[in-house]
């Protein structure tokens, strides 16, 4: 600190290190954001942008609620002043609306706090709408089998020792205590790096039970499955395997399309066919059955057989469904039917499957996309059932 | 580089003294990046600990990482005076912010808007934010946020005349009359003359406020009867921290354009390097830059006082004959800073001849786009007059705080043209509601119809009137 001879001025520099404010209102902003998120869970997962967006790590998601709302004027429906470059007319374009088809939309400085814009806009990571769906799902009534098979051996690097292989050789530990060592010689410097700076990693093995457990994801893809209903089925399954991939390391999927047949379908097939014709549920069902004959057998696998459907199933084929799905719950730890179903009607499977008395049958009807989530946690909720 | 630092300011704060600049002792501190934002997030050094602030913050610091911005200036309105330095500032830059600053001080200081503004403001806010940090372990973090919440979505809603007429209160007297009914017959006594009591209760009561209360905050502090010591405590505090800001708000145009004015003034007689001209000049230009969408006070500032000063330098006959002298410009434009805000700024100074030099014009949506509709110069002052007015807030007030008798509060906005944003209005409702208690209405226009917006704490409804 120094003063001139007239007092008239200071000039100093402090140490302002510990003065953290601002990034403490900062981290209070973002959990909040988190908060907002979590409050939109159901409107965010039903978001088809985020089942389109394939590989984006990140989605910019609208949040109204932190906005600072105060009383203020109707932008757009006030007038208001600018500056051309000299040669301006009456009826020159100065903007766009933000967001419209033209490049050069909300040009201008300001363009972008124009009160146009009503929400605050954030990145998110998918993985943080992961951490906070997944949450609260799991695998119901899921049963160890063959206890032989099913624990895993896991190497986990979790250790750090002073002798070890050189392949192991943690960098970042070892510079660390290298310029340690020589900081206190008086040189904060990285060389030399004698012997006993060297770190190392190790591994302990873990081992994990774990069980086997089979999903098997059935889609009706006939002609009265509309645009709405693919979405919601396909947003339904889409975070059922994001979700069983996060958590479950040995969980298999298979995926069966149907229409008035069934068949086996790989991944991609699965969420981008569309088809037309008639429905007959119990194709799917069969084709379950017989999957679960060849490959999943329940003494050694927990199965999950999952149904989408729009409901409307041909009539003289409900009897065969019910029958089948009865046998299907036999050997199933859970069986999980979801009705996209926009008017409310009471549909004729539904209306079948109303008479099933079971605690592994698991329903849920979609009416609005939002309710994907709702019936994400029906159909996975936690909740022990006994066999 | 602090000597060098040093030897720059003394040489530039006497040139600003020779000009005629009068400001306080400063006090210039050179900090990081992160420091001078949160600074200008909060628009203090110490303020209370809210998430908008940091949510400001974030967006202040991240188009400075991203170099898309960054600020020339800090300067806060104290005795002594406040100005922040980034530490990664060079020696032009530095030079420039401090002629800048000087300027502004002056303004500060001199500016008839500003008299009552409290020069230990810095200290007043250290110790409000204490304040508000022991409510929080008190009454829990939530608890003050909720409130704040509140309070800052109708902060604005002051009302900060120099001279404030006294007494909102209903006087003691005001204690209305109503028909006192013992049984249900009573009325049958008065068949013949049935509803002319009625009438007169109706006559007898006396307006509360007695005139329409512009200051909100001022009339939730005393009259809400829903609030707790602490939570009054905070609306006084925050109340005081708006007055404090409001005349910055008033003098926008005005006081970044006397800022930028002299900085020009003063970096002319500064010896410059030729490479030190240059990057002056770009930074000028980059202070000084005019906008399509909107308008920049810096340089609008600068052309209306330069303005000013080249007419009173050369006064027409017409001046003359009111007794103008000649070369009086310097003298007209110190008398112009200590007396007018942005409102009379533009409507005094902003002539027909500079409306069409800088080529303003008025614009508005139409469609997906927004065009330029007018460019006469009337319409042009008109407009930024109206913008200006109430700091570029609705002006607000409280026309009755007995609303249907029941202590409902009815708010009214004075209508000038210009509609309100329903959506932010709606939100803005129940944050009263949660000052008040009591469901709060507010009248408008829409599309030219009178619409009263209700909150009656379950939910909002509007009506037209």
């Amino acid at each position: 600190m120094s003063e001139n001879d007239q007092n008239r001025f200071v000039v100093s520099q402090e140490n302002w290190s510990l003065h953290r404010k601002g990034h403490q209102d900062q981290q209070r902003h973002n959990e909040k954001v988190k908060e907002a998120i979590k409050n939109n869970l159901p409107e965010l997962i039903s978001d088809d942008s985020i089942i389109l967006s394939n590989g984006d790590k990140t989605i910019k998601i609208p949040i109204r609620s932190l906005d600072e709302y105060k009383i203020r004027y109707n932008y757009d429906k006030s007038k208001h002043v600018g500056q051309g470059q000299g040669d301006s007319q009456v009826g020159d374009v100065v903007a766009r609306e933000p967001g419209g088809k033209s490049a050069s939309a909300g040009q201008g400085k300001e363009a972008g706090d124009k009160p146009g814009e009503d929400y605050f806009e954030t990145e998110v990571n998918i993985e943080e709408i992961q951490g906070l769906l997944f949450q609260e799902l799991e695998l119901p009534n899921l049963q160890q089998k063959e206890a032989a098979d099913i624990t895993t051996e896991k190497i986990e690097f979790n250790d750090i020792r002073k002798k070890g292989l050189m392949g192991n050789v943690d960098k970042k530990r070892t510079i660390m205590t290298a310029i340690k060592r020589n900081a206190m010689h008086g040189k904060a410097t990285i060389s030399p790096i004698y012997n006993d700076d060297l770190r190392f990693k190790t591994w302990d093995e873990v081992v994990k039970p774990e069980s086997k457990a089979v999903v098997l994801a059935m889609m009706d893809v006939s002609g009265s499955m509309g645009n709405f209903e693919k979405s919601c089925a396909r947003s339904f399954f889409f975070w059922m395997i994001k979700f069983l991939r996060s958590k479950y390391e040995t969980v298999e999927i298979e995926f069966i399309a149907h229409h008035t047949l069934a068949k086996t379908v790989t991944e991609q097939e699965f969420f981008t066919r569309g088809e037309s014709g008639g429905t007959i549920c119990s194709s799917a069902y069969a084709k379950a059955l017989e999957l679960i004959d060849q490959k999943y057998h329940p003494s050694r696998y927990n199965i999950y057989p999952v149904h989408f459907s729009d409901g409307e199933n041909l009539t003289i084929d409900n009897e065969k469904s019910l029958k089948l799905v009865k046998e299907l719950m036999k050997v199933s730890s859970m069986f999980g039917y979801g009705e996209v179903n926009e008017s409310n009607r009471a549909s004729t499977l539904m209306t079948t499957f109303k008479k099933i008395d079971d605690p592994k049958f698991r329903f849920s009807i979609i009416k609005k996309k939002q309710e994907v989530y709702d019936a994400l946690k029906n159909i996975f909720k936690k909740q022990e059932v006994d066999l | 580089m602090e000597r060098e630092l040093r030897q720059a300011i003394d040489e530039i704060t006497e040139i600003a003294v020779g000009f005629g600049l009068d400001f306080y002792p400063m006090r210039y501190e050179i900090c990081p990046a992160d420091i001078i934002y949160t600074f200008g997030a909060y628009g203090m050094p110490t303020r209370f600990t809210h998430w908008s602030f940091g949510k400001q913050f974030h967006k202040m610091k991240l188009q400075y990482d991203l170099g898309l911005s960054q600020i020339y200036e800090l300067v806060i309105n104290s005795n002594p005076c406040y100005a922040f330095l980034l530490d990664t500032n060079s020696l032009i830059q530095n030079k420039l912010i401090i002629a800048h600053v000087l300027a502004h001080c002056d303004f500060f200081k001199n500016n008839v808007r500003f008299s009552n503004t409290r020069r230990d403001m810095v200290e007043s806010m250290t110790a409000t934010a204490e304040r508000i940090a022991s409510y929080e372990i008190l009454y829990g973090k939530d608890e003050v946020e909720k409130f704040l919440d509140a309070v800052l979505a109708i902060q604005e809603h002051i009302d900060p005349s120099i001279f404030r007429p006294k007494g909102s209160a209903p006087e003691e007297e005001d204690i209305e009359e109503v028909r006192i009914i013992t049984t249900q017959y009573d009325d049958l006594w008065k068949i013949g003359e049935a509803e002319k009591p009625l009438e007169q209760a109706k006559l007898k009561k006396k307006k509360f406020p007695v005139q329409p209360e512009k200051d909100l905050l001022l009339f939730i502090e005393e009259y809400s009867r829903e609030l707790e010591e602490w939570q009054r405590d905070i609306l006084t505090m925050l109340r005081e921290e708006m007055l404090y800001f409001w005349p910055q708000l008033e003098t926008k145009i005005m006081n970044e354009g006397w800022a930028s004015f002299w900085h020009q003034r003063i970096m002319r007689e500064l010896n410059l390097t030729t490479a030190e001209t240059i990057e002056y000049a770009k930074l000028n230009a980059g202070v000084v830059q005019p906008s399509k969408t909107t308008i920049n006070p810096y340089y609008l500032g600068i052309k209306i006082f330069e303005h000013i000063e080249k007419k009173y330098d050369n006064p027409t006959d017409e001046m003359k004959r009111f007794g103008a002298k000649s070369n009086a410009g310097r003298e007209k434009i110190f008398e112009v800073r200590e007396i007018e805000s942005d409102v009379s700024f533009i409507r005094n100074y902003l002539s027909k001849e500079l409306v069409n030099e800088e080529d303003l014009y008025v614009f508005a949506k139409k469609g997906q786009e927004y065009k330029i509709t007018d460019k006469d110069h009337e319409e042009v002052k008109n407009q930024l007059i109206s913008m200006r007015v109430n700091g570029g807030f609705p002006y607000i007030v409280v026309e009755d705080g007995d609303y249907s008798r029941s202590g409902e509060l009815y708010l009214k906005h004075g209508y000038e043209g210009m509609e309100l944003d329903p959506t932010y209005l709606e939100h803005v409702l129940p944050y009263i509601y949660q000052l008040w208690g009591r469901p709060v209405y507010l009248e408008t226009i829409l599309e030219n119809k009178a619409i009263i917006y209700m909150y009656d704490g379950k939910k909002g409804s509007r009506r037209f009137k």
